[in-house]
């Protein structure tokens, strides 16, 4: 059992952040890893992204958007309350070094998981651009926290209330346009929008990390559920991954199999409260 | 032992197929008191015993069977309990038709004696009984003395069950680390309840925690804590049985088709996360009409007969050879095929094929003939290059497994073979890294349970030798 230490809405009735006092896993904890959790005991496992840890204080961070059964269930406890089972860090860790300019896009959600990875990439010593996108203001996450230790943050809004109007893929390219001699650039959010930012850098040559969210069960390589073709190879997100080179991914496929068990997923969603009573 | 025609073998009670087939209750339903008896009383009591060395963890069939006989079932249990940690396990999983039974001197006249049904009336009567409840009790109160003597075991399938159960008998203080959230690993995610029931799988548990083992779950060793910290934290020695858990794909077109599935992904859906009680249970399963499974062993058997209790209207058991060469417990085939199933020998899959939407549609097989024996014995399958579509809307692939790489990636320095698995001393159980032992399929591949539990033992024993234990 897992403790909340810390619950907030940041978008409310959307996105919620949960800090968890959860030490073994704090104390393992680097940029990329995941958790995968579990609600209650006829709950389903999913993988949630760590967007912070605290060693010092035994805390992990994450944040997630209310999208069906699951979240829906972990949104409605409380600080105090205690999630069944907590398992991780899982996946690899991003792969940190020394490379000068880096680029961290961030879409939706994914800005979370991202800002774990910028930070590694601060930490090591990299000069770090965050460009961050939602579709409005009101639905941005983590600004003022990228702020703290980013070169600097873009900001993009599809109704242009905040930053410029349009998507982060057009904030990117004026950066590129602006730093050519930005050495990697890494992307998290849905998949049009990794593609997007893959394809965007593809001709100018520059080295390309996105993080899938793949359907997994176990998240220790077991079940192959997370799948992913990476340069014509089968790999499994959940322990080659979730980090690959972006240039690689065969995104069509991987939102094939994201759309799975939509049917399902739909139906669990409305079962809800009325199934489990 | 009077001497005259031997009596046919007790048959085991069995649920009607047509009835099984609509359920996940227990196949087998096991044998009376009087039918276990009756089937004792067949022994022969052997001078010179070949069952015991039949077996991977040497039960003493013929003591066990002698006690059985008096109806003693506590002395039988102890008898077997003296060797086996899992007995009520082994009494339904293990092939004895290639183990004890084969080698029982009844063998050549097609009616050994049914130890591995013997095993399991003993089990299962045993943790019924009165005689259970109060060593249970009294375990609790007065265990072994437990030593300054600490022992972690990773992973919680049969092999670190068997070497914790052991330790803790010993007097070692256990902890038994487990990356899912249920104690059992392939126990309990991999065979299917109408196998091998949970209750089962929890009752052995609950026996070795009686004894003082500890349990973690959600414990990833490799990820949450690393194979030296253990050790650094005081941990004197450590059992590695992490399993050969990773799925293997046929490496054809099509295989990331929406339909296609581990049989890993599959039975884990069910077994583990009752998929079966969707949407009572969260996690969603997937839905065949018509469903092939690829494959020839235990796994493929077990997916096989978990769809067609799921309701899919016909299920195919794709297998390159014939049935005679098929690696599963020749039981489990033949339960299939009464239940319904379909065996198409001597193809291959040669390509998964979509239905132009992103779902599977059909497997294209290749026919094969059977030509000269291989490496393995068996004889080796023959292209012909004639090819057929059979129509399938979801295939489930069980052709194997490779190692878990988790903890081997977070390791570098623990040797391993060529395959990737783990190297270990052969007597003793030793791996690269000093006090670091392991077992089961992460050193030997897929293989069988009471070969894992085999191997748990035999390093449990040598870990206790060098700790004082004995």
């Amino acid at each position: 059992m897992t403790r909340i230490v810390h619950r907030r809405d940041i978008i409310p009735g959307q996105t919620v952040e949960m800090v968890l006092h959860a030490p073994a896993i704090a104390a393992a904890a680097r940029p990329g890893h995941f958790v995968i959790l579990r609600v209650h005991p006829m709950g389903e496992r999913i993988p949630l992204t760590i967007a912070d840890a605290d060693a010092a204080a035994g805390t992990i961070t994450i944040v997630f958007l209310v999208v069906g059964t699951t979240t829906a269930r972990l949104a409605q406890l409380s600080e105090g309350e205690e999630i069944l089972d907590v398992c991780g860090p899982l996946g690899q860790a991003t792969h940190l070094v020394r490379v000068g300019k880096v680029v961290c896009v961030g879409g939706g959600t994914g800005i979370a998981a991202m800002h774990h990875i910028a930070k590694g990439h601060a930490q090591v010593g990299n000069q770090v651009t965050a460009v961050i996108g939602a579709r409005s203001a009101d639905l941005l996450l983590f600004e003022e926290e990228l702020g703290r230790f980013c070169h600097e943050v873009l900001v993009a809004t599809n109704d242009g209330s905040r930053g410029v109007r349009g998507l982060v893929t057009d904030a990117l390219r004026r950066h590129l346009a602006i730093h050519p001699d930005v050495a990697e650039v890494v992307a998290v959010g849905p998949v049009p929008m990794m593609r997007a930012v893959a394809e965007l850098t593809r001709p100018l040559g520059i080295k390309t990390v996105v993080s899938l969210n793949s359907i997994m069960v176990d998240g220790m390589g077991m079940c192959g559920a997370c799948r992913v073709r990476v340069g014509g190879e089968i790999r499994f997100a959940c322990v080659d991954g979730p980090e690959f080179d972006g240039h690689a991914v065969d995104f069509d496929e991987l939102a094939a199999r994201l759309t799975a068990f939509v049917p399902q997923e739909r139906q669990s969603y409305g079962c809800l409260g009325v199934c489990h009573g | 032992m009077a001497r005259g025609k031997i009596r046919p073998r007790v048959p085991m009670p069995m649920q009607d197929p047509l009835v099984r087939r609509g359920n996940f209750h227990e196949v087998a339903l096991g044998y009376t008191r009087e039918q276990a008896m009756a089937e004792a009383s067949r022994c022969l009591q052997c001078t010179k015993p070949t069952c015991q060395s039949g077996c991977p963890v040497e039960v003493d069939c013929k003591g066990f069977i002698a006690h059985l006989a008096q109806g003693d079932v506590e002395g039988a249990f102890a008898v077997i309990r003296h060797t086996n940690s899992l007995p009520a396990v082994c009494g339904r999983v293990c092939p004895q038709e290639k183990q004890c039974e084969r080698a029982c001197k009844l063998a050549p006249t097609g009616e050994p004696i049914a130890i591995g049904r013997l095993e399991r009336f003993v089990a299962d009567a045993y943790y019924t009984s009165d005689a259970c409840a109060s060593a249970i009790a009294a375990a609790s109160h007065c265990r072994m003395p437990q030593r300054d003597v600490r022992v972690a075991c990773v992973g919680s399938g049969p092999s670190s069950l068997t070497a914790a159960g052991l330790l803790a008998a010993l007097g070692a203080q256990v902890t038994v680390f487990e990356g899912l959230h249920e104690i059992g690993g392939v126990l309990v995610y991999g065979i299917p309840e109408f196998r091998l029931p949970k209750r089962i799988v929890a009752t052995e548990v609950e026996h070795l925690r009686r004894l003082g083992v500890e349990f973690r779950t959600n414990w990833v060793v490799g990820q949450t804590i690393g194979l030296r910290a253990l050790l650094e934290r005081g941990y004197q020695a450590v059992f590695v049985g992490t399993g050969a858990g990773l799925p293997q794909f046929p490496g054809i077109p099509g295989e990331s088709l929406l339909g296609v599935y581990s049989a890993n992904e599959y039975l884990t859906r069910v077994n583990l996360m009752r998929a079966y009680e969707f949407p009572r249970a969260d996690t969603p399963l997937p839905q065949g009409r018509r469903v092939t499974v690829i494959g020839g062993g235990n796994v493929a058997m077990d997916a096989a007969r978990t769809a067609l209790r799921l309701g899919a209207l016909e299920v195919t058991i794709v297998y390159r050879r014939t049935q005679a060469e098929m690696p599963c417990r020749q039981e489990e085939l033949e339960h299939a095929v009464e239940e319904g199933v379909r065996v198409r020998e001597l193809v291959a899959p040669v390509a998964f094929e979509g239905d132009g939407k992103g779902w599977l549609a059909g497997l294209r097989v290749e026919h094969m003939v059977l030509g000269e024996p291989d490496d393995s014995g068996r004889r080796r399958p023959i292209p012909t290059g004639t090819t057929e579509v059979l129509p399938t809307d979801l295939c489930i692939i069980g052709i194997g497994t490779g190692p878990n790489p988790v903890l081997l990636r977070a390791t570098p320095e623990l040797a391993r073979n060529r395959w990737g698995y783990i190297v270990t001393d052969p007597e003793t159980g030793e791996t690269s890294i000093p006090m670091v032992f392991a077992g089961g399929d992460i050193v030997t591949g897929a293989a069988t349970v009471v070969l894992a539990m085999g191997a748990g033992r035999r390093a449990a024993q040598e870990i206790a030798r060098r700790l004082g234990l004995v």
